[in-house]
């Protein structure tokens, strides 16, 4: 590819990107009352959503094969226990992580 | 003049915890993306012209596949508005949040990425905080982040040498503790159970590469047919 096609391939994500964060708020402009269902969306949409960035983050997980998704299973256990016990973002994702980490390169 | 000075080092000082987890995530995935860029022969100005113009983690990913692939910029389009089309959902959830914000708004819109929405959406910013610029420095934080990160991965590529393997798992962390803040935020969890039950049937269905799509338009399928059960139970304002 030569530069000008790679900066017109840049240049093509940046626009697909900006047109879904903008789009919402061109359609519905601010002084105009938004539809009920579209506040209904707004509403109920990010509790799915998150559950489904957790599905997506965790989609490569082998559970057939290899180590069968355990250290996957106990780092989540953990993120969840340490986050329920102390409720502190941080410590709950670096746990979490660290011990992922150990669980793959030492023990599975 | 004195008095905006304070505000905005408030507000500053307001949003910096909330972003020290994106901190940690975005330097790791961003020197990932970074050392990726340069072991597929790419300059360090690649990935730092991109952080800094897409600013969209997993597309800047598949984007080094479009690069050294053919060239095809309708097909780089519709890949995109793909892999972004989530985007659509947070705008949808911002638009009250981002409302009468003036010239802040256009950089709050084009920044707003997952790791930004989702503190935006869930922080509880203390009443003397300013939010609008709030958000702003949660924003801008979190941009920074992500393009020093990619940067220094571009150009300190070639000498990392520790074990990394598993450090990849900080974005699930991350987003489980995402899901429970508002999950503990809500009083009714049908719409999270709802996330999460049909994202993994359509996970089981068309596999880790094709189930995004379908994943969204059941979800928004369902909160359509089933409006009034998900509206009666939530008494949440």
């Amino acid at each position: 590819m030569t530069l000008p096609q790679q900066a017109v391939t840049i240049a093509m994500v940046v626009l697909g990107t900006v047109l879904t964060r903008f789009l919402p708020f061109l359609l519905f402009s601010a002084g105009k009352s938004m539809p009920p269902y579209v506040r209904y969306l707004g509403k109920l949409l990010p509790s799915a959503v998150f559950g489904l960035l957790v599905v997506y983050s965790l989609k490569d997980t082998a559970i057939l094969t290899g180590n069968h998704g355990i250290p996957e299973l106990i780092a989540c256990a953990l993120v969840i226990a340490l986050h329920v016990w102390k409720r502190q973002m941080l410590l709950s994702i670096a746990g979490g992580t660290i011990a992922y980490m150990a669980l793959v390169q030492f023990v599975f | 003049m004195d008095n905006k000075r304070t505000m905005l080092k408030k507000a500053l000082y307001a949003a910096f915890p909330h972003t020290i987890p994106i901190l940690a995530g975005f330097w790791f995935l961003g020197l990932t993306y970074g050392v990726y860029m340069n072991v597929s022969g790419f300059s360090f100005w690649y990935p730092m012209l991109i952080s800094l113009t897409v600013f969209a983690g997993s597309i800047e990913f598949v984007a080094v596949n479009m690069l050294l692939g053919a060239f095809s910029p309708l097909q780089a389009l519709a890949m995109t508005l793909m892999v972004n089309a989530r985007h659509l959902f947070y705008g949808i959830s911002m638009l009250e949040k981002y409302r009468g914000l003036g010239l802040k708004k256009a950089y709050l819109i084009f920044g707003m990425c997952d790791e930004t929405f989702s503190i935006n959406y869930t922080a509880c910013i203390p009443k003397d905080v300013d939010r609008g610029w709030f958000m702003f420095f949660v924003t801008l934080l979190n941009h920074l982040y992500w393009f020093s990160g990619s940067t220094l991965g571009g150009i300190f590529g070639s000498f990392i040498k520790f074990d990394t393997t598993g450090l990849s798992f900080v974005m699930t962390a991350m987003f489980i503790v995402i899901f429970m803040e508002q999950w503990l935020k809500e009083d009714r969890h049908a719409g999270a159970l709802m996330g999460i039950g049909v994202c993994t049937a359509c996970l089981l269905i068309f596999g880790a590469n094709h189930f995004i799509i379908p994943s969204m338009i059941a979800i928004l399928g369902i909160l359509t047919i089933f409006r009034k059960v998900f509206e009666k139970g939530k008494s949440l304002s």
